[in-house]
C-alpha cells in the first residue's frame, strides 16, 4: 500500500524541519505537570521538552498516564498543577480550541454524517467568516490533504464506507488541514490489524519526513515506539522513567523498569557478590565492573545469553523448548526449577535437542540494584 | 445458467448460515402481524368499502369530518414538533449530567406512558381550566384560554407524546462518542458549531424516529384530550371522538370511512419517515 518513496511530493506546506531550527528550541515545553483524578495521580511533576519537527513517542504501560499527558498537551484534560509552553508562548489557559494543534484519536473520531471531503475541510469551516479561505481553495487543500495521506478522489465517500486504515488516515488529514504547530495521536494505531499498523507505520514516518509537523504519539507498543520514534519518552504510574533515543532506551535503560519494559527481556532477582552475579545459588558470571554488592535486578535478552561450546561457559541450563523463526532458532532455557526461562538464538545449523544440557555464557550488563 | 432460470420463479435461496433462524422468524414475524394488523386493519377497509370511493371522499370532504381531521393531525404534528426539540433537551440533561434527584426525573420522563389516559386528561384539564393555577396564571397573564379550546388538545397531545421522543433519542445520545465533540474542538469549533454541526446531524435520525412515535401516538390518542378539548364541533373536537360518536349513532359504516381516511393519512405519513430514514441509513450507513 503506501509506499515510503518520497517523490510526488504533494506536501504543500512544509514547516521547518528539526535541523534548520536553532538548537536548543522546544517546540512543547512541558514543567511540573500533575493531573489527578478522583483523588489518584494519574501524571506526577512531569517535565518533557519536544524538540521542533522530532518524532516523539509516549511509551507505557496501560496505566501509565501516557494518554492523560498527551491529551493535558492538547488542553483536553484541565491540568491540577504544571505549565504548558508551545514554542515560547504559555499555553496553559488557552482552551482547546485555541491551541492549534492538530489531535488524532485512536478510534478516528471522524464525523459519520460527514462526507470525507467535509471532514477533512471541517476545521477550516468552522474558522470565523474572516479568518476562513476561499471555498474554492478549502477544496483544493482538502485535494491535497488526501493525495498526501494517498487517498485521492474519495473525497465524496463517507466514514463508514472506509476501512479503519483508510479511516485512520482520513483522520489524519482533517487534523493537518488546519495547519496544527504540533501533531498529537492517541495509540493510532491500536485498533488496526498487524499488517495494516506495520504500512502505516512506515507511511507515518513518511509523512512527518515530508511535512516536518512537531508530532507526539501514544503506544503501548514498544516495538512501534523505537522503529518509529526519534526519541521516546517512557512513562510509569504517572512518572517520566527516561526519555532518550530508541538506542539510549534499549542500550542504556535508566532504571530496573525501563530495561524489563523495553526489549522483551526477562527479569531475574540476583545478588552480587565477590564480583560474581548469582541467582538461586547458581552463578551466571561475573558481574561489571562497579557493581555495588547485594541484591539487584538481571535483565536478560535473548542476545545477552549465548550458548558455548561445552565447558566453555559461565554457566548451564536445559533446553525446554525450541522453535523456529525465520533466520534462527530460539531456546528457552531452564537454569535452575525456581527461575524464569531465559532465551537464546542459536544458527540455524547448530541442532539442539530438548532436554539437552547446554553451556552459557551470559552478559550481565542490564543489572540494577535493588534499594530497600 | 439453466438451473437458475428454471427455479426463477421460486424465492431466492439463501446460502444457509451458521445461526439459522431466517425462516422461523420471517414466518412467526408475519404470521404475527398478519393477525395483529393486517387483519383488523383489512377488515376496516373491507367494511368501509361498501361506501365506495365516492362515498369515502363525501364522508371525508363533509365539513365537520374535514375540521376534525385538520384539529387532530394539524395539533398531532405541532405537538410532536414541540416534543422533538424539549424530549431532546430532556434526553440531553438527563445522559450528559449528573445532579441530585437524576433518577427522579428519569423515572418522571415515563409516567405518561404509565398514567391511564382519562386520569391525565381529568388532571390536565384541571390545572389548564380558568381556575386552575397554571390555567388561571396563563389567563391573567395572557388573556388566553387553554382548556376546553385546541390549546388545550395540543397541550395533551404535547404530554402523552414526550416519552417517545426522549425514550428513542436517550440511547443514541448515550452513545454518541465524546471523542467526536472533542475533534470537534480540537479543530478549533466552538461549542455552539459542534453542537449544531456535528451532535445535531449524529441526533437527527433518532428525534426523527421519536417525532414519528410521538406523531403516531397524538393522531390516535382519545382518552386524554376528550376531557380537555371541550369537543366543540368545528373548533375543538378530534378525529377520533368523531368515529366514537358515529359508533354511538350506530353509524358504523360512517365511523369505518373516517377511520379509513385516519388510516390512510397516518400510513402515508409514517411511510414518508421511514423513507427519510432509509434515506440516512443509505447516505450515513447509520440511523
Amino acid at each position: 500500500m503506501p509506499s515510503p518513496s518520497s517523490n510526488g511530493d504533494t506536501a504543500t506546506r512544509s514547516p521547518a524541519r528539526a535541523d534548520t531550527e536553532t538548537a536548543g528550541a522546544t517546540a512543547i515545553a512541558v514543567r511540573g505537570l500533575a493531573k489527578d483524578f478522583a483523588g489518584t495521580r494519574a501524571l506526577d511533576g512531569i517535565d518533557l521538552d519536544i524538540r521542533p519537527g522530532e518524532l516523539l513517542a509516549l511509551l507505557g504501560p496501560s496505566g501509565s498516564g501516557k494518554t492523560t499527558l498527551l491529551r493535558a498537551i492538547a488542553g483536553l484534560e484541565p491540568l491540577s498543577a504544571g505549565t504548558v509552553h508551545f514554542g515560547g508562548e504559555d499555553a496553559t489557559a488557552l482552551r482547546v480550541q485555541d491551541r492549534k494543534v492538530g489531535f488524532v484519536f485512536q478510534h478516528y473520531a471522524l464525523f459519520r454524517h460527514m462526507s470525507v471531503a467535509d471532514n477533512i475541510a471541517y476545521g477550516l469551516a468552522v474558522r470565523p467568516r474572516a479568518l476562513r479561505p476561499p471555498r474554492a481553495e478549502i477544496r483544493r487543500r482538502v485535494e491535497d490533504l488526501l493525495e498526501l495521506v494517498q487517498l485521492p478522489g474519495i473525497g465524496q465517500r463517507f466514514p463508514g464506507q472506509l476501512s479503519g486504515g483508510q479511516r485512520q488516515r482520513v483522520a489524519l488529514a482533517r487534523a493537518l488541514a488546519v495547519e496544527p504547530r504540533v501533531l498529537l495521536l492517541d495509540e493510532p494505531f491500536g485498533a488496526l490489524d498487524a499488517q495494516v499498523r506495520k504500512d502505516l507505520r512506515r507511511w507515518l514516518r513518511d509523512i512527518h519526513h515530508r511535512t516536518g509537523h512537531t508530532t507526539v504519539f501514544v503506544t503501548h507498543d514498544q516495538e512501534e515506539a523505537v522503529e518509529l520514534a526519534d526519541r521516546v519518552a517512557i512513562l510509569n504510574r504517572g512518572r517520566l522513567e527516561q526519555v532518550g533515543s530508541p538506542d539510549d532506551v534499549l542500550d542504556r535503560p535508566a532504571n530496573a523498569f525501563v530495561a524489563g519494559f523495553v526489549g522483551q527481556a526477562v527479569r531475574l532477582d540476583v545478588t552480587v557478590a565477590d564480583g560474581v552475579v548469582r541467582a538461586g545459588g547458581i552463578g551466571l558470571g561475573p558481574a561489571p565492573a562497579g557493581a555495588t554488592s547485594g541484591p539487584a535486578a538481571l535483565f536478560l535478552r535473548s542476545g545477552d545469553v549465548s550458548v558455548v561450546a561445552a565447558g566453555a561457559g559461565t554457566t548451564t541450563g536445559t533446553v525446554t523448548a525450541n522453535t523456529r523463526s525465520a533466520a534462527s532458532r530460539r531456546l528457552e532455557i531452564r537454569l535452575a526449577d525456581d527461575l524464569p526461562q531465559i532465551e537464546a538464538e542459536v544458527p540455524l545449523d547448530r541442532a539442539v535437542a530438548r532436554s539437552e544440557t547446554v553451556a552459557l555464557t551470559i552478559r550481565t550488563g542490564r543489572l540494577f540494584p535493588l534499594v530497600g | 445458467m439453466t438451473a437458475a432460470t428454471l427455479s426463477g420463479w421460486s424465492l431466492p435461496r439463501r446460502r444457509p448460515s451458521a445461526l439459522p433462524g431466517f425462516g422461523p422468524t420471517l414466518g412467526f414475524a408475519l404470521a404475527y402481524l398478519s393477525l395483529i394488523v393486517l387483519i383488523p386493519l383489512s377488515v376496516l377497509v373491507w367494511r368501509a368499502s361498501g361506501l365506495g370511493i365516492g362515498g369515502l371522499v363525501a364522508v371525508a370532504s363533509s365539513p365537520r369530518v374535514r375540521a376534525a381531521l385538520e384539529t387532530s393531525f394539524y395539533l398531532s404534528l405541532v405537538a410532536a414538533a414541540l416534543n422533538a426539540v424539549a424530549g431532546l433537551v430532556v434526553a440531553w440533561v438527563l445522559t450528559r449530567y449528573r445532579f441530585p434527584g437524576r433518577a427522579v426525573l428519569d423515572a418522571m420522563v415515563d409516567l405518561p406512558f404509565a398514567l391511564p389516559t382519562a386520569v391525565a386528561g381529568i388532571a390536565l384539564a384541571a390545572i389548564y381550566a380558568t381556575n386552575g393555577w397554571v390555567g388561571s396564571l396563563v389567563n391573567d397573564l395572557f388573556g388566553i384560554r387553554i382548556a376546553f379550546t385546541p390549546s388545550g388538545i395540543f397541550v395533551a397531545l404535547v404530554f402523552i407524546g414526550l416519552p417517545f421522543v426522549v425514550r428513542t433519542v436517550q440511547p443514541v445520545l448515550a452513545d454518541l462518542d465524546r471523542e467526536v465533540e472533542e475533534a470537534s474542538a480540537t479543530l478549533g469549533a466552538s461549542r455552539l458549531q459542534t453542537v449544531v454541526r456535528v451532535i445535531l446531524p449524529a441526533m437527527l435520525p433518532a428525534v426523527l424516529t421519536g417525532f414519528a412515535l410521538a406523531f403516531a401516538r397524538a393522531v390516535g390518542e382519545y382518552g386524554s384530550v376528550i376531557f380537555i378539548a371541550g369537543n366543540m364541533p368545528f373548533v375543538s373536537e378530534i378525529a377520533p371522538l368523531l368515529i366514537i360518536v358515529q359508533l354511538e349513532e350506530f353509524n358504523y359504516v360512517g365511523a369505518t370511512a373516517i377511520a379509513v381516511v385516519m388510516l390512510a393519512i397516518s400510513f402515508t405519513s409514517l411511510l414518508a419517515i421511514n423513507l427519510v430514514q432509509a434515506w440516512c441509513l443509505r447516505r450515513y450507513g447509520h440511523v
